[in-house]
C-alpha cells in the first residue's frame, strides 16, 4: 500500500502555521467587509427613507397595477378588443418615429463630435499635456453631466420639441463615444503613425491613413451599440418635454389611462428589441468583415 | 550589396500585365466592398437631413436658441447654493443611497435568478428561455418608468427610487450574471464531481470562485452608473437631488444649478475613483467588464 510523503513535523508545523495565519487574515477581511456593508446598508436604509411596512401594504397595489393595465381581451371579440387596446397605433408610432429619430440624429451628431475629440485625449497621438487635459475634460463633462438635465436646460433654451433631446443625446454621445474611442486609438500599432510621419505626413494625413483605418470597424460597433442606449434614452427624454413618445407615456401614467400605459410599454419594448437585435446582427457582420 | 528591390519583386513589377490578367480579383477590390462606404455615407446623410426636416429645424431658431443657452450659462456664474446647502446636501446623502440600495438588492435577489437562465447550470431549456426573456422584459423599461409605477406603491420618496434601481439592475444583472455563469470554465466542476460532490458543491466550489470577481466588478461599475441615474430619479419625484435640480431650473435659478451640476459632478467623479480603487483590489486589474 502505498502512502503519502509528507514533511516530517518539524517542517511542517511552521507552513501550516503560515496557511493558518494567511486563512485568518482573509476571513477577517472578509467579516470585515460584510460588517460595512451591513452598516452602509443600515445608514442608506435610513437615509433613503426605506420603510418596509409600507412596502408590504403596498406591495399588493403593485401587483393590482399590473393588473389594471393588462388589456381586456376576451376570446369572442379578440381583434376588436386588440383595436381598442391600440386605439391609437398610429399616433403612437408616429412619436415612437420620432424618438428614433431623436436618437439617431442624437448619436450620429455625437459620434462625429467624438470622433473629432478622440484623437486630442490620446496619449500616442498628442504631445502637447494641456491640449489633451482639456480634451479629456470636456469629455468627462459630456459624459458624467446625466443627459436629460442638459434637456431639461436646453427645453428651456430651444423651447419643447425634438431639438433638445437631440442636442441633449449629442452631447453625452460625444462624452461617451470619444472616451471610448481615445482607448482604441490608444491602442493601435503606431508602426503605420511612425511610417507616415517619417515620410513627412501632416497630423491629419497620419490620422488618416495610419490611424483611421485600424480603427474604423470598432468606432462603428461602439457607435451601434451606443445607439441602442440612446434609443432607451431617448424614450424617457419626453417625461422633460424633449419630444418623442415619452410625453405621452407619462401623461398616460399620470393620469391612469391603464390600457394605454401597457399598449405604449408594449410598443417601446417591443422597438427596444427589434433595434436590439439589428444592431447584434449588423455589429456581427462588422466583425466578421473584419476577420478577413 | 543588397539592393532595395528584392529580387522576388523585381520580376513580379516585370510580369505585371500578365499577372493582372491572369489574377483580375487580386487587382481590384470586389465592387460592393468599393460601393459600401460611400452609399453608407450617403444614406446616413440622407436619414439625417429628412429626420431634421421632420423635427423642423431651422438655423435660425438654432441660433437663437443657442444665444439664449449662451444667457443662461452667463447667469450660472458664479455658482452658488443660495441659503439652501443644507437640503442639498441631504438630497445628495438620499441619491447615494438609492443608488447603493438599489444596486445591493438587485444583485442579492439577481444571483439566484441568473443561474435559472445559466445554460450550463440549469440545463432546462424552456426555463433558460423563460428567464431570459423575463429578464429582458425588465431591462425594456427605463428607470424612470419604474419609479412611476413604485411611487404608485410606496409613494412619493427615496424609497420608490431604490426599488426603481433594483427592479430594472435587477433585469441587468441577471442578464450579465447568467453570461459571467455560461463563461466559466467547466473543469473545477468537473473536478468537484468525479471527487463525489453534489452539484450544488460543484457550483459553489467550481463555479462562484470563478465568477465572483467577475460579478463584483460588474456590480461596482453599475454602483458607478446607478449614481448618475439617482441623480435625475428626482426629477419624476423619486427621491434625491434631481428634485431640487429640476425645481430650480423650472424657477430658473441657474447659480443653484450651476452648484447642484456641480455637486454631481463631483459625487461621480468620487464613485468612480473610489469604485476603480476597489475593483483594482479586488480583481487586479482596472478593466471594466460590462
Amino acid at each position: 500500500m502505498r502512502t503519502v510523503a509528507t514533511l516530517p513535523p518539524a517542517q511542517l508545523a511552521p507552513l501550516a502555521h503560515v496557511y493558518t495565519a494567511a486563512v485568518a487574515a482573509k476571513r477577517r477581511w472578509m467579516i470585515g467587509g460584510i460588517g460595512l456593508l451591513i452598516a452602509l446598508s443600515l445608514l442608506s436604509g435610513w437615509a433613503g427613507q426605506v420603510d418596509l411596512a409600507k412596502f408590504w401594504k403596498g406591495l399588493p397595489r403593485f401587483a393590482s397595477y399590473f393588473y389594471d393595465i393588462l388589456p381586456r381581451l376576451r376570446m369572442e371579440t379578440f381583434f376588436a378588443d386588440l383595436r381598442e387596446w391600440f386605439w391609437n397605433l398610429d399616433g403612437w408610432l408616429a412619436l415612437l418615429w420620432d424618438t428614433l429619430l431623436i436618437a439617431y440624429l442624437g448619436t450620429l451628431s455625437g459620434a462625429v463630435a467624438g470622433f473629432l475629440l478622440c484623437f486630442l485625449a490620446s496619449a500616442n497621438l498628442t504631445r502637447s499635456t494641456s491640449l489633451r487635459f482639456a480634451a479629456r475634460r470636456t469629455l468627462e463633462f459630456c459624459r458624467t453631466v446625466p443627459e436629460i438635465v442638459f434637456a431639461l436646460m436646453f427645453v428651456y433654451a430651444f423651447g419643447f420639441g425634438p431639438m433638445p433631446g437631440v442636442l441633449a443625446i449629442a452631447i453625452h454621445t460625444t462624452g461617451a463615444l470619444g472616451k471610448q474611442f481615445s482607448e482604441v486609438v490608444e491602442n493601435v500599432n503606431m508602426q503605420p503613425v511612425e511610417g507616415l510621419t517619417a515620410a513627412g505626413a501632416t497630423y491629419v494625413e497620419t490620422v488618416r491613413f495610419g490611424v483611421v483605418p485600424q480603427v474604423v470597424s470598432n468606432f462603428v460597433s461602439y457607435t451601434l451599440l451606443r445607439f441602442e442606449i440612446n434609443v432607451r434614452g431617448a424614450t424617457v427624454l419626453g417625461f422633460v418635454g424633449a419630444g418623442g413618445i415619452g410625453k405621452e407615456l407619462i401623461s398616460t401614467i399620470r393620469q391612469f389611462y391603464y390600457a394605454d400605459v401597457s399598449a405604449i410599454l408594449v410598443i417601446i419594448i417591443g422597438t427596444v428589441f427589434l433595434i436590439d437585435w439589428l444592431t447584434e446582427i449588423l455589429r456581427h457582420k462588422l466583425l466578421s468583415l473584419d476577420g478577413r | 550589396m543588397n539592393s532595395p528591390v528584392s529580387p522576388l519583386r523585381a520580376r513580379a513589377d516585370a510580369d505585371r500585365a500578365n499577372l493582372k490578367r491572369r489574377y483580375p480579383a487580386s487587382f481590384r477590390a470586389p465592387l460592393l466592398a468599393r460601393l459600401l462606404p460611400p452609399v453608407t455615407v450617403a444614406l446616413a446623410t440622407a436619414l439625417a437631413v429628412y429626420a431634421l426636416w421632420r423635427f423642423g429645424f431651422s438655423p435660425e431658431k438654432f441660433i437663437d436658441g443657442l444665444g439664449k443657452l449662451g444667457i443662461v450659462v452667463g447667469l450660472m456664474i458664479p455658482p452658488s447654493p443660495g441659503n439652501q446647502l443644507w437640503n442639498y446636501v441631504g438630497a445628495l446623502g438620499e441619491t447615494l443611497s438609492i443608488a447603493f440600495l438599489g444596486t445591493l438588492g438587485a444583485a442579492i435577489l439577481a444571483l439566484p435568478v441568473s443561474m435559472l437562465a445559466a445554460k450550463n447550470v440549469v440545463a432546462n431549456r424552456i426555463i433558460h428561455i423563460a428567464s431570459r426573456r423575463f429578464l429582458d422584459t425588465i431591462r425594456g423599461v427605463d428607470t424612470l418608468i419604474w419609479a412611476l409605477i413604485w411611487i404608485n406603491v410606496v409613494g412619493l420618496g427615496p424609497f420608490a427610487g431604490i426599488l426603481a434601481i433594483l427592479t430594472s439592475d435587477f433585469g441587468t444583472f441577471g442578464k450579465l450574471f447568467s453570461e459571467a455563469i455560461e463563461a466559466a470554465d467547466k473543469k473545477p466542476v468537473d473536478g468537484v464531481l468525479s471527487a463525489g460532490g453534489s452539484d450544488l458543491q460543484g457550483f459553489r466550489f467550481g463555479v462562484l470562485p470563478q465568477v465572483l470577481p467577475v460579478l463584483l466588478s460588474q456590480v461596482l461599475y453599475y454602483f458607478e452608473s446607478n449614481t448618475r441615474s439617482a441623480t435625475i430619479i428626482g426629477i419624476v419625484g423619486a427621491g434625491g437631488i434631481g428634485l431640487y435640480l429640476a425645481n430650480e431650473i423650472a424657477q430658473a435659478e441657474w447659480p443653484q444649478v450651476a452648484f447642484l451640476i456641480l455637486m454631481i459632478l463631483v459625487t461621480v467623479s468620487t464613485i468612480d475613483w473610489l469604485s476603480g480603487k476597489i475593483r483594482f483590489a479586488v480583481i487586479g486589474t482596472q478593466g471594466r467588464t460590462a
